[in-house]
Protein backbone atom coordinates (compact mmCIF):
# COMPACT_ATOMS: atom_id res chain seq x y z
CA UNK A 1 0.00 0.00 0.00
CA UNK A 2 1.29 3.45 -1.03
CA UNK A 3 2.21 5.86 1.75
CA UNK A 4 2.49 3.15 4.41
CA UNK A 5 5.90 1.13 4.38
CA UNK A 6 7.38 4.59 5.50
CA UNK A 7 6.04 4.11 8.95
CA UNK A 8 6.97 0.38 8.74
CA UNK A 9 10.42 0.57 6.97
CA UNK A 10 12.54 -2.35 8.25
CA UNK A 11 15.56 -0.56 8.00
CA UNK A 12 14.39 2.59 9.88
CA UNK A 13 13.12 0.57 12.20
CA UNK A 14 16.75 -0.83 12.71
CA UNK A 15 18.52 2.26 12.50
CA UNK A 16 16.38 3.97 15.15
CA UNK A 17 17.07 0.44 17.34
CA UNK A 18 20.63 1.07 16.97
CA UNK A 19 20.24 4.61 18.22
CA UNK A 20 18.22 3.53 20.80
CA UNK A 21 20.77 1.21 22.16
CA UNK A 22 23.61 4.27 21.67
CA UNK A 23 21.95 6.60 24.07
CA UNK A 24 20.64 3.78 27.00
CA UNK A 25 23.58 4.24 29.64
CA UNK A 26 25.06 1.05 30.90
CA UNK A 27 23.88 -0.38 34.03
CA UNK A 28 20.86 2.19 33.80
CA UNK A 29 17.28 1.19 33.30
CA UNK A 30 14.33 2.89 31.83
CA UNK A 31 10.62 2.27 32.12
CA UNK A 32 8.39 4.12 29.99
CA UNK A 33 4.82 3.65 30.35
CA UNK A 34 2.01 4.13 27.35
CA UNK A 35 -0.71 5.56 28.61
CA UNK A 36 -2.99 4.90 25.81
CA UNK A 37 -4.32 1.44 24.59
CA UNK A 38 -3.96 1.70 21.26
CA UNK A 39 -0.10 2.01 21.81
CA UNK A 40 -0.31 -0.99 24.31
CA UNK A 41 -1.90 -2.72 20.96
CA UNK A 42 0.38 -1.48 18.46
CA UNK A 43 3.52 -2.55 20.67
CA UNK A 44 2.17 -6.11 21.29
CA UNK A 45 1.01 -6.56 17.49
CA UNK A 46 4.59 -6.17 16.41
CA UNK A 47 6.10 -6.82 19.15
CA UNK A 48 8.20 -3.87 19.77
CA UNK A 49 9.65 -4.63 22.98
CA UNK A 50 11.91 -6.61 21.15
CA UNK A 51 13.61 -4.02 19.14
CA UNK A 52 14.55 -2.86 22.65
CA UNK A 53 17.59 -3.57 24.59
CA UNK A 54 16.95 -5.45 27.72
CA UNK A 55 17.45 -2.60 29.80
CA UNK A 56 14.61 -0.54 28.29
CA UNK A 57 10.80 -1.68 29.58
CA UNK A 58 7.44 -0.33 28.37
CA UNK A 59 4.12 -0.50 31.07
CA UNK A 60 0.88 0.03 30.04
CA UNK A 61 -1.32 2.64 31.49
CA UNK A 62 -4.58 3.17 32.03
CA UNK A 63 -5.76 4.66 29.05
CA UNK A 64 -8.36 2.64 27.92
CA UNK A 65 -11.52 3.51 28.36
CA UNK A 66 -13.42 0.51 28.76
CA UNK A 67 -10.94 -0.62 31.02
CA UNK A 68 -11.74 1.78 33.90
CA UNK A 69 -15.43 1.90 34.06
CA UNK A 70 -16.07 0.08 37.88
CA UNK A 71 -18.40 -2.68 38.14
CA UNK A 72 -20.37 -0.54 40.19
CA UNK A 73 -21.16 1.90 37.44
CA UNK A 74 -22.19 -1.19 35.07
CA UNK A 75 -24.77 -2.21 37.88
CA UNK A 76 -25.99 1.53 37.77
CA UNK A 77 -26.56 1.78 34.33
CA UNK A 78 -28.34 -1.37 34.39
CA UNK A 79 -30.72 -0.51 37.05
CA UNK A 80 -31.33 2.79 34.88
CA UNK A 81 -31.88 0.18 31.56
CA UNK A 82 -35.13 -1.81 33.74
CA UNK A 83 -37.03 1.89 34.55
CA UNK A 84 -39.79 1.41 32.77
CA UNK A 85 -39.65 2.66 29.29
CA UNK A 86 -35.82 2.91 29.15
CA UNK A 87 -33.80 2.89 26.00
CA UNK A 88 -30.32 1.85 27.18
CA UNK A 89 -27.63 2.39 24.20
CA UNK A 90 -24.38 2.62 24.31
CA UNK A 91 -20.67 1.59 22.18
CA UNK A 92 -20.82 -2.02 21.38
CA UNK A 93 -17.24 -2.37 23.72
CA UNK A 94 -19.51 -1.74 26.47
CA UNK A 95 -22.11 -4.58 25.89
CA UNK A 96 -19.68 -7.92 27.68
CA UNK A 97 -18.01 -5.31 30.42
CA UNK A 98 -19.02 -7.51 33.57
CA UNK A 99 -20.86 -5.60 36.33
CA UNK A 100 -21.74 -6.98 39.99
CA UNK A 101 -24.90 -8.48 38.66
CA UNK A 102 -23.65 -9.40 34.98
CA UNK A 103 -23.14 -7.65 31.88
CA UNK A 104 -25.37 -5.52 29.35
CA UNK A 105 -25.37 -8.50 27.87
CA UNK A 106 -26.97 -10.39 30.28
CA UNK A 107 -29.43 -7.88 31.19
CA UNK A 108 -30.61 -7.65 27.19
CA UNK A 109 -30.82 -11.43 27.53
CA UNK A 110 -33.24 -10.60 30.76
CA UNK A 111 -35.37 -7.85 28.96
CA UNK A 112 -33.99 -5.08 29.06
CA UNK A 113 -33.92 -3.08 25.73
CA UNK A 114 -30.17 -2.19 25.82
CA UNK A 115 -28.92 -1.15 22.14
CA UNK A 116 -25.72 -0.81 20.65
CA UNK A 117 -24.71 2.16 18.77
CA UNK A 118 -21.87 3.47 16.68
CA UNK A 119 -22.64 7.28 17.66
CA UNK A 120 -24.31 9.22 20.37
CA UNK A 121 -26.05 11.10 17.87
CA UNK A 122 -27.40 7.35 16.82
CA UNK A 123 -29.11 7.06 20.41
CA UNK A 124 -30.59 10.83 19.99
CA UNK A 125 -31.70 9.35 16.61
CA UNK A 126 -33.78 6.47 18.63
CA UNK A 127 -35.02 9.31 20.62
CA UNK A 128 -36.30 11.17 17.82
CA UNK A 129 -38.25 7.76 16.51
CA UNK A 130 -39.34 6.42 19.95
CA UNK A 131 -40.62 9.78 21.56
CA UNK A 132 -42.89 7.76 24.06
CA UNK A 133 -39.72 5.77 25.74
CA UNK A 134 -36.39 7.53 26.82
CA UNK A 135 -33.57 6.99 25.40
CA UNK A 136 -30.55 6.83 27.79
CA UNK A 137 -26.65 6.98 26.19
CA UNK A 138 -24.13 5.23 28.31
CA UNK A 139 -21.31 7.68 27.40
CA UNK A 140 -17.55 6.28 28.35
CA UNK A 141 -14.43 7.81 27.14
CA UNK A 142 -11.79 10.17 27.33
CA UNK A 143 -11.38 13.37 26.13
CA UNK A 144 -11.86 11.28 22.54
CA UNK A 145 -15.19 10.69 22.85
CA UNK A 146 -16.80 13.34 25.65
CA UNK A 147 -16.78 16.02 22.95
CA UNK A 148 -19.39 13.70 20.70
CA UNK A 149 -21.50 13.58 23.65
CA UNK A 150 -21.23 16.97 24.72
CA UNK A 151 -22.39 18.16 21.07
CA UNK A 152 -25.12 16.03 20.80
CA UNK A 153 -26.35 16.92 23.97
CA UNK A 154 -26.09 20.77 22.16
CA UNK A 155 -27.82 18.90 19.50
CA UNK A 156 -30.83 17.63 21.74
CA UNK A 157 -31.59 21.10 23.64
CA UNK A 158 -30.85 22.89 20.42
CA UNK A 159 -34.02 20.76 18.91
CA UNK A 160 -35.87 20.48 22.13
CA UNK A 161 -35.81 16.45 22.17
CA UNK A 162 -36.29 15.60 25.87
CA UNK A 163 -36.41 12.19 26.03
CA UNK A 164 -33.30 11.82 25.73
CA UNK A 165 -30.04 11.59 28.49
CA UNK A 166 -26.62 11.07 29.58
CA UNK A 167 -25.26 8.24 31.60
CA UNK A 168 -22.13 10.30 31.65
CA UNK A 169 -19.22 8.57 32.83
CA UNK A 170 -16.39 10.06 30.88
CA UNK A 171 -13.21 10.38 32.05
CA UNK A 172 -9.86 12.46 32.28
CA UNK A 173 -6.85 11.66 31.63
CA UNK A 174 -4.34 14.37 33.30
CA UNK A 175 -5.46 12.85 36.95
CA UNK A 176 -5.08 9.72 35.93
CA UNK A 177 -1.46 10.12 35.03
CA UNK A 178 -0.94 12.26 38.03
CA UNK A 179 -2.30 9.37 40.34
CA UNK A 180 0.03 7.33 38.96
CA UNK A 181 2.96 9.95 39.08
CA UNK A 182 2.22 10.48 42.79
CA UNK A 183 2.48 6.58 43.10
CA UNK A 184 4.56 6.04 46.20
CA UNK A 185 7.15 3.89 44.76
CA UNK A 186 7.39 5.37 41.09
CA UNK A 187 10.23 3.92 39.30
CA UNK A 188 8.56 5.58 35.15
CA UNK A 189 11.59 7.64 33.40
CA UNK A 190 8.85 8.95 31.35
CA UNK A 191 5.83 9.04 29.10
CA UNK A 192 4.34 7.92 25.55
CA UNK A 193 1.98 10.30 25.64
CA UNK A 194 -1.18 9.23 24.28
CA UNK A 195 -2.22 10.27 20.38
CA UNK A 196 -5.66 10.90 20.07
CA UNK A 197 -6.66 12.31 23.35
CA UNK A 198 -3.93 14.52 22.43
CA UNK A 199 -5.67 15.95 18.77
CA UNK A 200 -8.27 17.09 21.75
CA UNK A 201 -6.43 18.26 24.46
CA UNK A 202 -3.25 19.39 23.21
CA UNK A 203 0.37 18.76 24.20
CA UNK A 204 0.04 21.94 26.95
CA UNK A 205 -1.94 20.07 29.78
CA UNK A 206 1.12 17.49 30.20
CA UNK A 207 3.59 20.33 31.03
CA UNK A 208 2.87 19.68 34.83
CA UNK A 209 4.31 16.08 34.23
CA UNK A 210 7.79 17.66 32.98
CA UNK A 211 7.74 20.86 34.90
CA UNK A 212 6.59 19.32 38.52
CA UNK A 213 8.11 16.28 38.11
CA UNK A 214 10.88 16.23 35.82
CA UNK A 215 10.11 13.45 33.59
CA UNK A 216 9.62 13.39 29.96
CA UNK A 217 6.57 13.16 27.70
CA UNK A 218 6.51 12.54 24.12
CA UNK A 219 2.88 12.79 22.13
CA UNK A 220 3.34 9.43 19.36
CA UNK A 221 1.54 8.40 16.93
CA UNK A 222 -0.13 4.71 16.45
CA UNK A 223 2.20 3.18 13.84
CA UNK A 224 5.28 1.06 15.07
CA UNK A 225 7.95 3.73 14.05
CA UNK A 226 6.21 6.23 15.74
CA UNK A 227 6.69 4.18 18.83
CA UNK A 228 10.01 3.45 18.09
CA UNK A 229 10.83 7.07 17.37
CA UNK A 230 8.77 8.33 20.75
CA UNK A 231 11.37 6.38 22.82
CA UNK A 232 14.25 7.48 21.25
CA UNK A 233 13.14 10.75 21.65
CA UNK A 234 12.34 10.25 25.59
CA UNK A 235 15.95 8.62 26.02
CA UNK A 236 17.63 11.54 24.06
CA UNK A 237 15.91 14.30 26.65
CA UNK A 238 16.66 11.61 29.52
CA UNK A 239 20.91 11.79 28.00
CA UNK A 240 20.80 15.05 27.71
CA UNK A 241 18.95 15.88 31.08
CA UNK A 242 16.06 17.47 30.00
CA UNK A 243 12.34 16.80 31.00
CA UNK A 244 10.31 18.38 27.92
CA UNK A 245 6.60 17.45 26.24
CA UNK A 246 7.67 16.67 22.82
CA UNK A 247 5.44 16.02 19.94
CA UNK A 248 6.58 13.00 17.81
CA UNK A 249 2.58 13.10 16.17
CA UNK A 250 2.39 16.50 14.67
CA UNK A 251 1.19 15.42 11.58
CA UNK A 252 -2.28 14.79 13.78
CA UNK A 253 -1.65 16.64 17.50
CA UNK A 254 -2.10 20.57 17.07
CA UNK A 255 -0.11 22.02 20.29
CA UNK A 256 -2.92 23.75 21.55
CA UNK A 257 -5.98 20.89 20.78
CA UNK A 258 -9.03 21.47 19.32
CA UNK A 259 -10.86 24.34 20.97
CA UNK A 260 -13.77 23.71 19.77
CA UNK A 261 -14.10 20.58 21.10
CA UNK A 262 -12.53 21.42 24.13
CA UNK A 263 -15.50 23.78 24.61
CA UNK A 264 -18.23 21.76 24.27
CA UNK A 265 -17.09 19.93 26.78
CA UNK A 266 -17.06 22.48 29.36
CA UNK A 267 -20.10 23.94 28.17
CA UNK A 268 -22.35 20.80 28.85
CA UNK A 269 -19.80 19.25 31.50
CA UNK A 270 -17.76 19.68 34.52
CA UNK A 271 -15.78 17.97 36.89
CA UNK A 272 -16.57 15.55 38.64
CA UNK A 273 -15.17 16.16 42.56
CA UNK A 274 -13.89 12.03 42.62
CA UNK A 275 -14.87 9.04 40.44
CA UNK A 276 -13.98 5.84 41.09
CA UNK A 277 -11.46 4.12 38.29
CA UNK A 278 -11.16 0.29 38.25
CA UNK A 279 -8.80 -1.36 39.83
CA UNK A 280 -6.78 2.10 40.89
CA UNK A 281 -9.80 3.44 43.11
CA UNK A 282 -11.38 7.00 43.52
CA UNK A 283 -9.00 9.64 41.96
CA UNK A 284 -9.96 13.23 42.56
CA UNK A 285 -11.62 15.07 39.70
CA UNK A 286 -10.69 12.94 37.28
CA UNK A 287 -14.39 12.55 35.28
CA UNK A 288 -17.15 14.53 34.05
CA UNK A 289 -20.55 14.86 34.64
CA UNK A 290 -23.05 16.51 33.66
CA UNK A 291 -23.73 20.62 34.77
CA UNK A 292 -26.69 21.57 36.60
CA UNK A 293 -28.15 23.65 33.65
CA UNK A 294 -28.47 20.26 31.41
CA UNK A 295 -29.75 18.43 34.19
CA UNK A 296 -32.62 17.61 32.19
CA UNK A 297 -30.21 15.59 29.98
CA UNK A 298 -28.80 13.90 32.94
CA UNK A 299 -29.54 10.02 33.65
CA UNK A 300 -28.16 10.53 37.03
CA UNK A 301 -30.56 13.10 37.97
CA UNK A 302 -33.59 12.17 36.15
CA UNK A 303 -33.45 8.12 37.63
CA UNK A 304 -32.66 6.58 40.86
CA UNK A 305 -29.07 5.31 40.34
CA UNK A 306 -27.71 2.56 43.26
CA UNK A 307 -24.27 3.98 43.26
CA UNK A 308 -23.46 0.56 44.79
CA UNK A 309 -19.40 0.41 45.15
CA UNK A 310 -19.43 -3.21 44.46
CA UNK A 311 -15.02 -4.73 44.89
CA UNK A 312 -13.68 -6.28 41.82
CA UNK A 313 -14.11 -9.90 41.51
CA UNK A 314 -11.00 -11.68 43.53
CA UNK A 315 -9.32 -13.49 41.01
CA UNK A 316 -9.17 -9.94 38.72
CA UNK A 317 -5.68 -8.33 38.57
CA UNK A 318 -6.73 -5.38 36.06
CA UNK A 319 -5.59 -2.83 38.79
CA UNK A 320 -2.15 -4.28 38.63
CA UNK A 321 -2.37 -4.42 35.07
CA UNK A 322 -3.72 -0.92 34.46
CA UNK A 323 -0.67 0.44 37.15
CA UNK A 324 1.60 -1.18 34.57
CA UNK A 325 2.76 -3.42 38.08
CA UNK A 326 2.06 -6.81 36.30
CA UNK A 327 2.22 -7.96 32.77
CA UNK A 328 -1.11 -9.54 31.17
CA UNK A 329 0.31 -13.26 31.42
CA UNK A 330 0.86 -12.93 34.92
CA UNK A 331 -2.83 -12.36 36.13
CA UNK A 332 -3.37 -15.79 37.17
CA UNK A 333 -6.68 -16.45 35.34
CA UNK A 334 -5.03 -14.86 32.34
CA UNK A 335 -6.07 -17.01 29.11
CA UNK A 336 -7.98 -19.45 31.47
CA UNK A 337 -11.05 -18.29 32.89
CA UNK A 338 -10.87 -15.17 31.75
CA UNK A 339 -10.63 -14.95 27.65
CA UNK A 340 -12.54 -12.05 24.96
CA UNK A 341 -15.24 -14.37 25.10
CA UNK A 342 -15.82 -14.43 29.10
CA UNK A 343 -13.94 -11.90 30.56
CA UNK A 344 -13.53 -11.55 34.21
CA UNK A 345 -11.90 -8.44 34.16
CA UNK A 346 -12.24 -4.94 31.86
CA UNK A 347 -8.69 -5.69 30.22
CA UNK A 348 -9.62 -8.58 28.24
CA UNK A 349 -12.80 -6.66 26.84
CA UNK A 350 -11.78 -3.99 24.51
CA UNK A 351 -9.25 -4.39 21.76
CA UNK A 352 -7.59 -1.54 23.61
CA UNK A 353 -7.01 -3.56 26.55
CA UNK A 354 -3.87 -4.76 27.32
CA UNK A 355 -5.10 -8.35 28.26
CA UNK A 356 -7.02 -8.67 24.94
CA UNK A 357 -4.02 -7.19 23.11
CA UNK A 358 -1.82 -9.31 24.30
CA UNK A 359 -4.50 -12.30 24.62
CA UNK A 360 -4.62 -11.64 20.63
CA UNK A 361 -1.29 -10.70 19.29
CA UNK A 362 1.28 -12.64 22.63
CA UNK A 363 4.53 -12.38 20.57
CA UNK A 364 6.98 -10.95 22.54
CA UNK A 365 8.74 -12.87 25.22
CA UNK A 366 7.58 -12.90 28.47
CA UNK A 367 11.26 -13.16 30.72
CA UNK A 368 11.29 -9.63 31.55
CA UNK A 369 10.39 -8.76 35.02
CA UNK A 370 7.80 -7.53 36.23
CA UNK A 371 8.22 -3.87 37.02
CA UNK A 372 7.61 -2.83 40.61
CA UNK A 373 4.96 -0.10 40.58
CA UNK A 374 2.39 0.03 42.42
CA UNK A 375 -0.49 2.59 43.90
CA UNK A 376 -1.07 3.78 47.26
CA UNK A 377 -4.93 3.28 48.03
CA UNK A 378 -6.79 6.59 47.73
CA UNK A 379 -9.22 8.31 50.02
CA UNK B 1 -13.42 4.03 20.05
CA UNK B 2 -10.10 5.32 20.98
CA UNK B 3 -8.40 4.80 17.59
CA UNK B 4 -10.24 7.28 15.17
CA UNK B 5 -10.89 6.11 11.56
CA UNK B 6 -10.26 8.29 8.79
CA UNK B 7 -12.73 8.72 5.98
CA UNK B 8 -12.70 11.03 2.82
CA UNK B 9 -14.98 13.65 2.64
CA UNK B 10 -17.31 12.73 -0.60
CA UNK B 11 -20.09 15.26 0.03
CA UNK B 12 -21.55 18.21 1.91
CA UNK B 13 -24.85 18.05 2.86
CA UNK B 14 -26.72 21.32 1.56
CA UNK B 15 -28.32 23.26 4.62
CA UNK B 16 -26.91 21.20 7.29
CA UNK B 17 -23.37 22.61 8.22
CA UNK B 18 -22.53 20.28 10.99
CA UNK B 19 -22.97 17.36 8.56
CA UNK B 20 -21.02 15.89 5.83
CA UNK B 21 -20.69 12.68 3.97
CA UNK B 22 -17.34 10.34 4.04
CA UNK B 23 -16.47 7.19 2.66
CA UNK B 24 -14.86 4.81 5.25
CA UNK B 25 -13.59 1.24 3.73
CA UNK B 26 -16.45 1.86 0.67
CA UNK B 27 -18.80 2.71 3.03
CA UNK B 28 -20.73 6.01 2.76
CA UNK B 29 -21.74 7.59 5.69
CA UNK B 30 -22.96 11.18 7.63
CA UNK B 31 -20.93 11.93 10.03
CA UNK B 32 -20.70 15.58 11.87
CA UNK B 33 -18.14 17.99 11.10
CA UNK B 34 -18.94 20.72 13.27
CA UNK B 35 -15.76 20.50 15.24
CA UNK B 36 -13.13 20.82 12.70
CA UNK B 37 -15.22 22.75 9.86
CA UNK B 38 -13.92 26.25 11.11
CA UNK B 39 -10.93 26.22 8.53
CA UNK B 40 -13.89 24.59 5.44
CA UNK B 41 -14.20 21.56 5.16
CA UNK B 42 -14.26 20.38 1.46
CA UNK B 43 -14.52 17.04 -0.99
CA UNK B 44 -11.26 15.27 -0.95
CA UNK B 45 -10.28 16.24 2.73
CA UNK B 46 -9.60 13.14 5.31
CA UNK B 47 -10.94 13.65 8.47
CA UNK B 48 -10.14 10.96 11.69
CA UNK B 49 -13.55 10.23 13.05
CA UNK B 50 -14.50 9.04 16.39
CA UNK B 51 -17.67 7.88 16.99
CA UNK B 52 -19.30 9.93 14.42
CA UNK B 53 -17.45 12.92 14.75
CA UNK B 54 -14.40 14.40 12.87
CA UNK B 55 -11.96 14.89 15.59
CA UNK B 56 -9.03 16.62 13.01
CA UNK B 57 -8.15 17.21 9.65
CA UNK B 58 -5.31 14.84 8.31
CA UNK B 59 -3.67 14.03 5.67
CA UNK B 60 -3.86 11.48 2.70
CA UNK B 61 -0.65 9.83 3.60
CA UNK B 62 -1.75 10.03 7.51
CA UNK B 63 -4.88 8.26 6.82
CA UNK B 64 -3.60 5.44 4.32
CA UNK B 65 -1.39 4.69 7.13
CA UNK B 66 -3.77 4.74 10.23
CA UNK B 67 -6.34 2.44 7.78
CA UNK B 68 -3.69 -0.04 7.55
CA UNK B 69 -2.64 0.00 11.34
CA UNK B 70 -6.93 -0.54 11.63
CA UNK B 71 -6.60 -3.38 9.19
CA UNK B 72 -3.94 -4.69 11.22
CA UNK B 73 -6.94 -4.87 14.07
CA UNK B 74 -8.75 -7.53 12.56
CA UNK B 75 -11.80 -8.37 14.47
CA UNK B 76 -11.50 -4.99 16.33
CA UNK B 77 -12.07 -3.25 13.36
CA UNK B 78 -14.48 -5.54 11.43
CA UNK B 79 -16.76 -4.37 14.21
CA UNK B 80 -16.15 -0.53 14.39
CA UNK B 81 -16.83 -0.66 10.46
CA UNK B 82 -19.91 -2.85 11.08
CA UNK B 83 -21.14 -0.09 13.87
CA UNK B 84 -20.70 2.73 11.25
CA UNK B 85 -22.37 0.74 8.36
CA UNK B 86 -25.46 0.72 10.51
CA UNK B 87 -24.76 4.35 11.87
CA UNK B 88 -27.58 6.50 10.22
CA UNK B 89 -26.75 9.97 11.41
CA UNK B 90 -28.90 12.79 10.45
S1 LIG C 1 -6.53 -11.60 32.67
FE1 LIG C 1 -8.61 -10.87 33.05
S2 LIG C 1 -8.80 -10.65 35.26
FE2 LIG C 1 -6.61 -10.83 34.79
S3 LIG C 1 -5.93 -8.70 34.63
FE3 LIG C 1 -6.48 -9.36 32.57
S4 LIG C 1 -8.65 -8.77 32.31
FE4 LIG C 1 -8.16 -8.64 34.50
Amino acid sequence: MRFVDEYRDAGEARRLAARIRELCEPGRRYTFMEVCGGHTHTIYKHGLEDHLPESVSLVHGPGCPVCVIPMGRVDDAIAIAREPGVIMTSFGDMMRVPGGQGSFFDAKAAGADIRMVYSPLDALKIARQNPERTVVFMAIGFETTAPSTAMTVLRAAAEGIGNFAVFCNHVTIIPAIKAILDSPDLRLDGFIGPGHVSTVIGCRPYSFIARDYGKPLVCAGFEPLDVLQSVYLLLRQLAEGRAEVENQYTRVVPWDGNQRALSAISQVMELRPHFEWRGLGFIAHSALRMREAYAAYDAETRFPVPGVRVADPKACQCGEVLKGVLKPWECKVFGTACTPETPIGTCMVSSEGACAAYYNFGRFTRRREPVPLALGPRP
Amino acid sequence: MCLGIPGEIVELIPGQPELAKVEVAGVRRAINVGLVNQDGIRPGDWVLVHVGFAMSKIDEREAAATLELLRGLGQAYTDELEALAESDIT
